[in-house]
């Protein structure tokens, strides 16, 4: 799970690592109120959508010439006017796809003086096993063009987690950020303290490009991207309320609700499928026979007939879907579970585009029996090979 | 031969009275007898479990004391996701030899709890986030299905589980069968990684060639790659095929498995297919063609 720029640096704010004053806003009318509340007279009006590359984003409603995302402003008269020009429209920048994200919401903050721009993130390096400080001093640009061209310059250094960061764990990151004096004393209190919120709430990914050094010399989180590991959401009620559902894909969201893993994709064959591994295979197989997979669909392995009925459900609303294959391989699931869940969603939905099944495994022949008997237009395939053509043949028929 | 479990691999289940591990103790129980010899509840040790067929098994409050009284040299975890890791660790203080961990959305950082335990201990974690194990006709440890195996000469290692499943079907009806298949499972933080697993195939006379299953996601396939190269140099080599799974898998998002992601420009398919062809791995475009493609291989 994501969340906006706004509220990472507020929750890390909560740690004590140094941010610049800030305010949301999700109209235009509250943008003067706003950056009245800042201390001036530099200030900046970011786009809070969950995707990077803001800055040299481009308003789609807005024409070639217009300014990017992220755009300072050197009076309050300037914020609004950005703030008109920004808010509603649709951002679109290298992450977001061509389609873009509507920008709904903007953070005013208070502009800081830039001497040098860094870069710092935090992750689980599964090489090892552990949370792990990935720091450049190429800060402010795309850190895998960095990690490309100069992988010299990227800097890892992985966290005993029993001893936590150390003092001289802080030395090393220091040494590679090349901090000195203010900053370097700052880094003594920041490190420990992004490690901390990155524990303690269970994140995925905590990302800081740019960490800068102001003028002054101290050390300020000028952006901050985080999303947080969805298996430990339980365990916190509090991130969970940050989640912004307009961010997200409809069909996404209704699938998170069953529990399905359900990822949206450009193509035009609906997938459903059991296992992660198996969901993967089976979309790149539908890409060797030259079409492209309209989703990933892993049902999982305890799935109910409900759960099932729900994931072919969310599979046939999708209007790009013109075409579906259903490929189990049962162990734990059972196949008559899923011929059950697939017959009783298609007698309440119906079935307007071809439908290929594709049953193995635990009670195979019962599963095969129910579609048979349901009298739905529904080709059987015989094995995964078989399945994707079958489903491939249809659709250019 | 076999790796890692055979006929005299005694297993304790822990979170046996769930649902889930009463049905796949059952299913273990019932394929050639392996050795299921207890279960492990904190407050139900001293009861007995009642399998639906009217199997039955003591249960011990703790991992410790089910060791001692069973001899147990293997435990298997269906507890759920918020207790797993207590689970493992409760099993790697008891000094179990070989865990088991099928349990499913594990977070990620209880795993990094684990793998720091596990880093000192005399353990062996399979998993978490795992199909578990089969060595056909003698022990089957998880949630695999017995019925397509076949005992054979092939071995096989996966990221994926139902892809396991793929592959044991394939090589069983290519007539070549299995010594043991493993499901190293689909997390990023995780007890055993494919070189171990390569590693004992490589050692295992009944073992004449391997299938191994990746998928996006790390760069366990490339390390796994280099280790094959590492030790063809020395003379170890067997005839070997593969599959990786996500090649139309868009970057940044995470496909099903919290492991399953192309990010920082790392984890990509044709970097690992690429790594394990220049190991000598014939990696098969298709998922349905893993069984021919190995007896291709075979054949020369």
């Amino acid at each position: 799970m994501n969340i906006h720029e706004y509220q990472a640096k507020a929750l890390l704010k909560g740690y004590g690592a140094p941010v610049a004053e800030g305010v949301a806003i999700l109209k235009v009318e509250e943008a003067e109120a706003a950056a009245k509340k800042l201390p001036g007279p530099l200030y900046v009006v970011k786009s809070q959508i969950h995707a990077g590359g803001r800055g040299k984003g481009k308003f789609k409603e807005l024409g070639p010439d217009a300014k990017g995302g992220v755009r300072l402003a050197k009076s309050i008269d300037e914020v609004v006017a950005h703030a008109k020009d920004m808010l509603g429209n649709t951002l679109v920048t290298a992450q977001t796809g061509e389609a873009g994200k509507q920008v709904n919401r903007l953070y005013i903050e208070d502009g800081a003086d830039i001497d040098r721009e860094l870069y710092c993130s935090l992750l689980v390096d599964r090489s090892v096993g552990k949370v792990a400080f990935v720091v450049s001093t190429e800060g402010g640009m795309d850190i895998e063009a960095v990690a490309h061209d100069t992988p010299e310059k990227i800097h890892t250094i992985a966290i005993d987690p029993e001893a936590g960061v150390t003092a001289d764990d802080v030395a090393k990151i220091s040494k590679a950020l090349e901090l000195s004096g203010a900053a370097a004393e700052d880094a003594k209190a920041l490190f420990p303290a992004l490690y901390k919120a990155f524990g303690e709430k269970d994140m995925a990914l905590l990302e800081v490009n740019p960490l800068i050094v102001m003028k002054d010399g101290h050390l300020r989180v000028l952006d901050a991207k985080m999303s947080f590991d969805g298996n430990a959401l339980f365990r916190h009620d509090d991130v969970k309320s940050l989640r912004d559902e307009t961010e997200e894909d409809a069909k996404e969201i209704e699938a998170s609700k069953w529990d399905l893993a359900y990822v949206a994709l450009d193509g035009n064959i609906g997938c459903m499928v059991n296992g992660a591994g198996l969901a993967m295979a089976t979309m790149d197989i539908i890409k060797l026979y030259g079409k492209e997979p309209a989703n990933f669909c892993d049902v999982g392995g305890g799935a109910g007939k409900d759960k099932v009925a729900a994931a072919f459900k969310i599979i046939t609303a999708d209007p790009k879907v013109e075409g579906i294959l259903v490929n189990i391989f049962g162990g734990i699931m059972k196949c008559d579970v899923i011929a059950e869940g697939v017959v009783a969603a298609v007698q309440e939905v119906g079935l307007k585009v071809p439908l290929v099944v594709r049953l193995e495994g635990t009670n195979v022949e019962l599963g095969k029996k129910i579609l048979n008997e349901s009298g739905l237009a529904i080709t059987a395939a015989d094995d995964l090979d078989d399945a994707a053509k079958k489903i491939v043949a249809a659709i250019n028929a | 031969m076999s790796i890692l479990v055979n006929k005299d691999t005694k297993v304790l289940v822990q979170g046996l009275t769930g649902k889930t591990g009463t049905f796949h103790t059952e299913q273990a129980l019932a394929y050639y007898g392996t050795q299921m010899v207890g279960g492990i509840h904190p407050k139900k040790g001293g009861e007995t479990w009642t399998g639906s067929k009217g199997e039955s098994l003591p249960i011990f409050a703790t991992v410790a004391e089910g060791k001692e009284k069973t001899g147990a040299d293997a435990s298997v975890i269906y507890v759920p996701p918020a207790g797993a890791a207590d689970a493992i660790i409760e099993a790697i203080d008891a000094e179990i030899p070989f865990i088991t961990c099928i349990t499913e959305g594990i977070p990620v950082l209880d795993m990094v709890r684990v793998k720091a335990r596990l880093d000192r201990s005399k353990s062996r974690l399979l998993g978490p986030n795992c199909p578990g194990i089969l060595t056909p006709e003698e022990c089957k440890i998880g949630i695999m299905p017995g019925s397509i195996f076949r005992k054979g000469s092939v071995g096989i290692v996966s990221r994926s589980g139902t892809l396991t499943y793929e592959a044991v079907f394939q090589t069983s009806n290519e007539g070549l069968g299995q010594t043991t298949a493993v499901g190293i499972g689909g997390d990023p933080v995780k007890g055993t990684e494919f070189i171990d697993v390569l590693e004992m195939f490589l050692a295992d006379e009944a073992t004449q060639s391997i299938i191994m299953i990746g998928e996006i996601g790390g760069a366990a396939e490339e390390e796994a790659a280099q280790f094959l190269i590492d030790e063809a140099k020395k003379g170890r080599k067997k005839p070997m095929a593969g599959f990786i799974a996500g090649r139309t898998a868009p970057k940044g998002r995470t496909m099903g498995h919290a492991g399953a992601v192309v990010s920082g420009g790392k984890g990509d398919a044709e970097s690992k297919i690429a790594a394990m062809e220049a190991a000598g791995i014939k990696v098969s475009p298709s998922p349905a063609r893993l069984g021919k493609t190995l007896v291709e291989v075979l054949k020369g």
